[in-house]
């Protein structure tokens, strides 16, 4: 009885610490690879630095092809200007 | 064509104007929080990005095999919307990377494939830009070589080890964080579409002016 008790004792302090690492949070969760799980509220002290992220994100996905828009019109203006300036040349026709 | 311009670009505006708000709703990701919100303008970039290296590839086969110069302009056009598209992609990745990874760059398979695609495209902007008369053909053989690598960008993923987010990612979506995603990822083909129209425009004019220079030296 006594080796019974003895060893469930020492069954149950090996087991303890390994059941203890398992639900303790020592490591942060590895970033989702296979799914992505939703969740309604966040951790407040999470959201700070990651706001700055998303928003250099979105900054950039919408500041790209503004300047890029602006950048067809500029060269499109160019090439226009010539086209005009070429086809009068061409009416005024060859010089003496 | 131009009166469709119009009304096209007042949807892609709207469309543009509701996705943030729907963003901004969907649920946070369980292991990323807050930062995973950057997935719903960089998938979408990345596809306006692959369906530009299909329509260079397919308008650069068709310029190699006919010489239309349509088909040209088009390829031109559409490979510098790869560049402006990936270059979306490969700004927002890093500032995911480094909340969810802790890195802002790793060279895992997905990034490094991607940025090689990339590469592929500006080395076909530089080709067209310093090649030369006659370098077309050789672009469009470029174009042709880039197209053949999106299939390996696309499932490097699941072929080889990666800390990047799987393709079933997408497909697994919950509804609260699909509709913000295709709804961003349909603003984002609409715009390459915009922008598709009025660079080839561009590219037409240039190829007008060539033939009036042409012109006026005869």
């Amino acid at each position: 009885m006594r080796k019974a008790i003895a060893f469930a004792l020492l069954t149950l302090c090996l087991c303890l610490p390994i059941a203890a690492a398992a639900q303790s949070p020592s490591q942060p969760p590895k970033p989702a690879q296979d799914g992505f799980v939703p969740i309604d509220q966040l951790a407040p002290k999470e959201e700070l630095p990651a706001a700055p992220l998303v928003m250099a994100a979105y900054v950039i996905a919408w500041l790209i092809p503004f300047v890029y828009v602006w950048s067809i019109w500029r060269r499109l203006d160019k090439v226009e200007a010539e086209i005009a300036d070429v086809t009068r040349r061409i009416a005024a026709g060859p010089r003496r | 064509m131009a009166k469709l311009f119009t009304p096209a670009v007042v949807l892609i505006a709207a469309l543009f104007a509701i996705a943030p708000v729907l963003i901004v709703g969907a649920p946070y990701e369980s292991t990323m929080g807050l930062v995973q919100k950057i997935f719903y303008f960089h998938f979408p970039s990345w596809m306006a990005m692959f369906a530009a290296v299909f329509v260079s590839g397919v308008a650069s086969v068709v310029f190699l095999a006919t010489g239309r110069k349509g088909a040209d302009a088009l390829a031109v056009a559409s490979a510098e919307l790869v560049v402006v598209f990936g270059l979306i992609g490969l700004l927002t990745g890093p500032l995911w990377g480094i909340k969810a990874w802790g890195v802002w760059w790793s060279w895992d398979p997905r990034g490094t494939s991607a940025l090689v695609l990339w590469l592929v495209f500006q080395s076909y902007l530089l080709l067209r830009r310093f090649g030369g008369p006659g370098s077309e053909r050789l672009a469009a053989a470029v174009a042709l070589f880039g197209m053949c690598n999106v299939p390996f960008v696309y499932w490097s993923v699941n072929l080889w080890r990666t800390l990047h987010p799987k393709t079933t990612v997408v497909s697994s979506l919950p509804v609260s964080m699909g509709l913000p995603l295709w709804l961003s990822t349909f603003a984002f083909l609409g715009l390459l579409l915009l922008l598709l129209s009025l660079r080839t425009r561009l590219e037409t004019s240039r190829t007008r002016l060539d033939a009036l220079y042409l012109a006026l030296e005869d």
